[in-house]
């Protein structure tokens, strides 16, 4: 592993979906760079394709769907020339990833420990003894307390956080650098959402390890992640630093987005709406796919935008952007 | 705010209290009569909680998952019968009314519930869904009903078009709005919004906060908006009220709560918002869970997670005391100093 390149490189990823209805694009030209130890928040709303992203860079897109173009460079090696067989030795290794429903990803007849020492012999010849201490060493680490004890647990023994927490410590038993969490605090409370977001952050700082946080909530976005990648109908429409693109959205959507969020300083004045929804990816407008739900649409839209770099280094797909940049 | 009408109570809540119990089973009967001190698990889910609503008011009830804040909403809601304690509505006791009156209530008061794919009947056309109250309870006349449900459905934002739709036919947030829609359907003056909001993604969520905010101002509406995002509930609540296993701890206008919170567990929950505005914090969570309402801890429910837990909050229950006017707070700290 060279030091210099960053640990994930996502290039122009494209992931299709071949369905009866048609061919569904729902992962469009998709690049993003993560480096050893950022935090990157991949924001969208249902059916932007941000979980398809993730599940694209582990290689778990089942059919009918497939990676169709592109390149996912981990550690300057491209993920999409692997096999089955290779993939299987980083996943759960070296990239591993947690979801949005603990109760669904852990097996409910297997104890804890079982679980977790097998995640770690399935990459490693160690022992069992060895594994279980390690084993019990990662869950005192995302602050499971009496871990000895825990680890005889079933998971149904355990509360929504703490289930939580045993999903993220069995994606950090083989210290992978890079970890893809698909929207791991939605489904819980604010103070367990606060202390896991803390756990995570400690972990990150402490380890070097990367993590892409996919998520539709740009509040816990903005305490966490270094950068910022917003998607929209499959498509990146703007990339960049966090304080950059909070501060100053140049995308309609992204700024649209902003203004949906109830803060302090919006208190009893209508928010900022985007009117209407998001379209369906099976009859997406021609050229960008805001412009219905845009409000300054013109007939340039009708044409794809391209990617435009602004001078602050952030990345946005909008005619108005490229016409500001062009002018500038 | 209607200033005018700020005195007039609507509804009022006293000692409500909600008990579920889980009998013994068969096995657990015998071992109770061999001797063993096996007893019928109970849960209180609500714990003696008294609460003023007025006219026009938003009043957000808010807390984590298990402290009784839905349950709270569904006794309101007339959904679930309440153990013990009063609800008045309109300074009439809910429970002595006359069937005739009963009835009345029960149509005056709606709910919105939170998850918009489980709340609507999948078999029924959305006309039946939003239709059918309203022409049993005789506000509207079978000939009559398309032109008002097309007024209803206007309201809310949907096209009455979709009128012989089901509603598998309809995304997320217009899920919700035909569940407003049959709310209103009903001519309320009082809405419980249970979490009406979390189930939907961030550009929704503001058009239905929107549509929410314009129905208050169009229609004179009074809400009981329970929510755990405080984000949202800081937008839209002229009140807020804090519940922790079962019991309000405190209770404020929303400026006084965000910005003098008195008891620590509001401080807590007020520090752990995330919010646009923090970037590349330093988490610091507050420790622990909420415990099993199955065996909650003694004297103040809050105590095994507070910084500042003494002798006495272990053992003595905090009543909830003014602490200025408007703003009441059940904490033991307010009494030392």
């Amino acid at each position: 592993m060279s030091s210099s390149s960053p640990t994930l490189q996502v290039e122009n990823l494209q992931t299709q979906f071949f369905t009866k209805a048609g061919v569904v694009t729902a992962v469009d030209d998709v690049s993003f760079t993560v480096n050893r130890g950022e935090v990157l928040g991949l924001v969208g709303e249902s059916g932007s394709g941000k979980t398809v992203t993730g599940f694209s860079i582990l290689g778990l897109v089942d059919h009918p769907g497939k990676v169709t173009g592109g390149k996912i460079l981990f550690n300057g090696e491209d993920l999409t020339t692997y096999s089955e067989n290779q993939y299987r030795a980083i996943r759960g290794s070296r990239i591993s990833m947690v979801f949005q429903d603990p109760m669904m990803t852990l097996n409910p007849v297997l104890r804890v420990d079982t679980q977790m020492v097998e995640a770690i012999r399935a990459h490693e010849k160690i022992s069992k003894a060895d594994a279980l201490v390690r084993a019990r060493d990662a869950l005192g680490q995302v602050g499971i307390p009496s871990p000895d004890e825990r680890l005889k647990s079933y998971p149904h023994q355990f509360s929504g956080g703490m289930r939580q927490r045993v999903a993220f410590a069995i994606a950090l038993l083989n210290k992978p650098d890079l970890i893809i969490a698909d929207e791991p605090t939605t489904a819980l409370d604010v103070t367990i959402q606060a202390q896991i977001l803390f756990e995570t952050q400690k972990l990150c700082r402490e380890t070097g390890t990367s993590l892409v946080w996919i998520t539709h909530d740009l509040t816990v976005v903005a305490g966490l992640a270094d950068n910022i990648c917003v998607m929209y109908a499959g498509k990146v429409v703007e990339t960049g630093k966090i304080d950059d693109v909070l501060d100053d959205p140049k995308h309609p959507y992204t700024e649209g987005l902003i203004g949906s969020v109830p803060s302090r300083n919006k208190r009893g004045q209508p928010l900022t709406q985007i009117p209407g929804m998001t379209p369906s990816l099976l009859n997406l407008p021609k050229g960008c796919p805001f412009q219905k739900r845009c409000q300054y649409a013109a007939p340039q839209c009708e044409v794809s935008p391209k990617i435009t770099k602004c001078e602050d280094g952030r990345l946005v797909r909008c005619h108005r952007v490229e016409e500001a940049m062009a002018h500038a | 705010m209607p200033d005018q009408n700020e005195l007039k109570p609507v509804l009022q809540l006293q000692n409500l209290t909600k008990k579920f119990v889980k009998p013994l089973d068969f096995a657990g009967k015998i071992a109770q009569k061999l001797g063993s001190n096996l007893r019928d698990e109970v849960v209180h889910a609500v714990d003696n909680v008294s609460l003023t609503v007025n006219k026009g008011e938003v009043v957000s009830l808010v807390g984590e998952s298990g402290c009784g804040k839905s349950t709270l909403g569904r006794m309101v809601a007339g959904i679930l019968p309440q153990t013990s304690g009063d609800i008045f509505y309109e300074g009439q006791n809910v429970a002595n009314q006359s069937s005739e009156d009963a009835r009345r209530t029960a149509l005056k008061i709606q709910m919105i519930f939170q998850d918009p794919f489980a709340s609507l009947n999948p078999r029924l056309r959305v006309k039946d869904i939003l239709g059918e109250a309203p022409l049993y309870h005789k506000l509207v006349s079978s000939s009559g009903l398309d032109a008002y449900l097309d007024d209803v459905m206007l309201r809310c934002g949907l096209d009455p078009d979709f009128k012989q739709r089901y509603p598998h036919q309809f995304s997320g947030g217009q899920r919700q709005r035909i569940g407003i829609a049959r709310a209103l359907a009903v001519q309320p003056d009082f809405i419980v919004c249970d979490e009406a909001v979390a189930a939907l993604d961030v550009s929704i969520q503001a058009q239905v906060l929107n549509l929410f905010m314009q129905l208050r101002a169009e229609l004179d509406l009074t809400y009981l908006f329970i929510s755990h995002d405080l984000g949202v509930v800081e937008h839209i609540s002229d009140r807020i009220v804090i519940m922790y296993l079962g019991r309000v701890v405190e209770t404020a206008d929303t400026d006084e709560l965000f910005s003098r919170a008195n008891h620590p567990y509001t401080q807590a929950l007020l520090r752990e918002i995330p919010r646009l505005e923090t970037r590349h914090s330093d988490f610091t969570p507050i420790e622990g869970e909420i415990p099993s309402p199955l065996d909650p801890p003694n004297g103040c429910h809050f105590h095994p997670r507070c910084p500042f837990a003494t002798d006495r909050c272990r053992t003595e229950i905090p009543t909830l005391k003014e602490i200025s006017p408007g703003h009441h707070s059940a904490c033991h700290l307010n009494e030392s100093n």
